[in-house]
């Protein structure tokens, strides 16, 4: 696509979204009215979770139904080390600096513990397929949450509280700039494509050199990783990290909100994780009917468009006009003459 | 010269049926081969134990003289065998060009963080691999079709995109499992010539299972007939063609008979048959009925 682009600037295109992303945020965060950040944060979550669970669902084709498990690994993780360095101050560094040095390595920590947990999980359940691998990653999630219930090191039922507030809409928002771009990054490599070989026809896949069960545990694991830090973001949000908050129920919302945006569309994660978790801030009002409309709202819109808001396409796709086929170096062997030159 | 497929006393066994036994094969670079034989001969348990569906349960595969035994379909592709599939098997929601590309992969060496960081060199290899996708297209007149979804392409042309994509692994040998399957006669007589120009412009090894007669002896150097997993013959289209067990296994010792054709003494065809057969055909076979056994057995 670009003309032989330099190391130095492929280097730059790589993190300039990050440039970006981070300098309006900067800007962004004094301005807003902290009800708004509040929304802005949980749709920023559920943006990383619904994105990074499209990865294996959307992607890959392997429904998975543990993502809160790996939310909690990773909201513990984080609540951890921050806790056990709330009071230290790096001496060379003004307090807030330092705290935030402290947060972006305990991101980096639960990241790197999930995606090693998401692994590990992956190994033994990938092996299965379909309602099967579904039953066994919501059994996995099930049993995340009650080691964690009763490890009294990690505060048992009643969780782990008093974390710092720390997470911030400039952090949230390179999170899920980071996801997405993680995604779309994914979905035009070579590694990506072998994901959605995967999802096409598993057998010819594997004829076609691709290492099926390799490619599995690593979309796994990567998608693991991001909904770890979903869960460090969201525990340094609420200040609280209980196991309750990480249940079947939550792992739900995320599949929802996928299937909902149209599986394999990280743009169409993103709407429907923006669209449901602001629909379910603005039924607060009616606390006891939100489940209800919730899901009638769910039923009307797999009724309508049972492919999802978005289908399978993406929002950038829409601008985007089909390239005129490019001339190949090589000519045909011209047994055919009814294909070539129709540019 | 090592050969580019070697199968040395190949066996399959599932339970007590034994589809394939002491199968004997050898592909020279720029050979090609034809395999056939009739329905339940064991043509496709012979492709799965070569492309490592099946692990063989008896004898050695050897790819370029290295042998494959027991490994995974994709260690086998990346060892330089591949195949197409008898019902095509194309990665449906993906464009022309992503199927071919995905086969491109079995060589990347870049991996998932080269992807996210966008390294030069995962740079260098996007366009390296879209370049030879690209190339395989065109060498199978698909260019005009890249970008569409290649479950909107007409069978004739899915068909030709499955054999780009096999020839994007690079491939020693490409394995053709019924490539002519629901074809007209003259998109068969188009493929023949597509068949031996991929084997004259690649300089690989090509064995194609089919069930055409016309076709697999038009095509092929070298024929092999199976029936009831048993090689029953061996040799030019011309020498196959005459074989009396071959045209037995096809027709049925019914024509043999009234052609007054003998069959070679010591042939091992008729025992292998009834074992393998229940006891109620058995019986009925030497009925003056013959032709009503002949026709349970073609079904």
């Amino acid at each position: 696509m670009t003309t032989a682009p330099g190391r130095a600037a492929g280097v730059l295109l790589g993190f300039l979204p990050f440039a970006v992303a981070l300098a309006a945020l900067a800007v962004l965060q004094p301005l807003l009215p902290p009800t708004a950040t509040i929304v802005l944060i949980n749709v920023g979550v559920n943006v990383v979770l619904a994105v990074s669970l499209n990865v294996v669902n959307g992607f890959t084709g392997q429904f998975s139904l543990g993502h809160a498990g790996f939310m909690a690994v990773g909201a513990y993780t984080s609540a951890k080390i921050t806790l056990a360095f709330a009071d230290v101050q790096l001496a060379f560094l003004p307090e807030a600096v330092s705290d935030q040095l402290v947060f972006a390595v305990a991101l980096a920590a639960s990241m790197a513990v999930t995606g090693l947990a998401g692994f590990v999980v992956g190994m033994p359940s990938l092996r299965l397929r379909g309602d099967y691998l579904a039953i066994v990653t919501l059994g996995f999630g099930e049993i995340i949450r009650s080691i964690i219930e009763n490890v009294a090191w990690l505060g048992g039922a009643l969780g782990l509280s008093g974390l710092p507030r720390r997470t911030n809409v400039v952090w949230i928002g390179i999170s899920a700039v980071a996801t997405v771009i993680m995604a779309r990054r994914l979905a035009g490599s070579t590694q990506g494509r072998a994901l959605f070989a995967i999802r096409e026809d598993e057998v010819a896949a594997e004829a076609m050199g691709v290492d099926t069960t390799g490619y599995k545990v690593r979309a796994f694991a990567i998608s693991a990783a991001y909904a770890g830090l979903a869960g460090a973001l969201s525990a340094h949000l609420i200040q609280l990290a209980t196991p309750g908050s990480y249940g079947f129920i939550r792992s739900m919302e995320v599949v929802v909100m996928v299937v909902l945006g149209g599986l394999g569309s990280i743009t169409g994660s993103v709407i429907a994780a923006a669209l449901l978790t602001i629909s379910l801030e603005g039924l607060r009002g009616f606390q006891e009917y939100r489940m209800v409309v919730y899901a009638l709202l769910l039923v009307v819109l797999m009724l309508t468009r049972p492919q999802g808001i978005l289908g399978s396409r993406e929002l950038w796709d829409l601008w985007r006009r089909p390239r005129p086929p490019a001339n190949p170096p090589l000519a045909s062997t011209g047994e055919d003459g009814n294909g070539e030159g129709a540019a | 010269m090592t050969p580019a497929l070697e199968l040395r006393a190949v066996g399959m066994t599932f339970g007590g049926l034994k589809a394939l036994s002491a199968f004997d094969l050898s592909l020279q670079a720029g050979e090609l081969v034809g395999l056939i034989g009739p329905n339940g001969a064991g043509k496709t348990t012979a492709f799965n134990a070569v492309t490592g569906v099946y692990a063989p349960t008896e004898g050695e595969v050897l790819v370029g003289g290295e042998r494959v035994n027991g490994l995974r379909p994709y260690q086998i592709c990346v060892r330089g065998v591949a195949r197409t599939f008898q019902n095509i098997r194309l990665f449906r929601e993906l464009s022309a060009l992503d199927n071919v590309r995905v086969a491109c992969h079995a060589g990347a060496k870049s991996g998932f963080f080269d992807a996210l960081f966008l390294t030069p060199h995962h740079r260098a290899e996007e366009r390296r691999i879209l370049g030879r996708a690209d190339e395989y297209l065109a060498v199978m007149g698909l260019s005009h079709r890249r970008d569409e979804l290649s479950r909107n392409l007409p069978y004739g042309e899915q068909r030709r995109l499955e054999i780009a994509r096999a020839l994007a692994t690079g491939p020693r040998v490409l394995c053709l499992d019924e490539p002519a399957a629901g074809m007209n006669a003259s998109e068969k007589v188009e493929l023949m010539a597509l068949i031996r120009s991929i084997r004259d412009r690649f300089g690989i090894a090509v064995l194609v299972i089919e069930h055409d007669m016309r076709l697999v002896m038009g095509v092929s150097e070298r024929v092999v007939v199976l029936d009831h997993g048993v090689t029953i013959a061996h040799g030019t289209p011309e020498e196959v063609r005459r074989d009396p067990r071959v045209i037995e296994a096809y027709l049925g010792d019914a024509y043999l008979e009234e052609r007054q054709i003998e069959l070679p003494p010591g042939s091992s065809v008729s025992p292998t048959r009834g074992a393998s057969f229940p006891a109620t055909i058995t019986a009925a076979a030497p009925s003056p009925n013959r032709a009503a056994a002949t026709r349970l057995r073609f079904e």
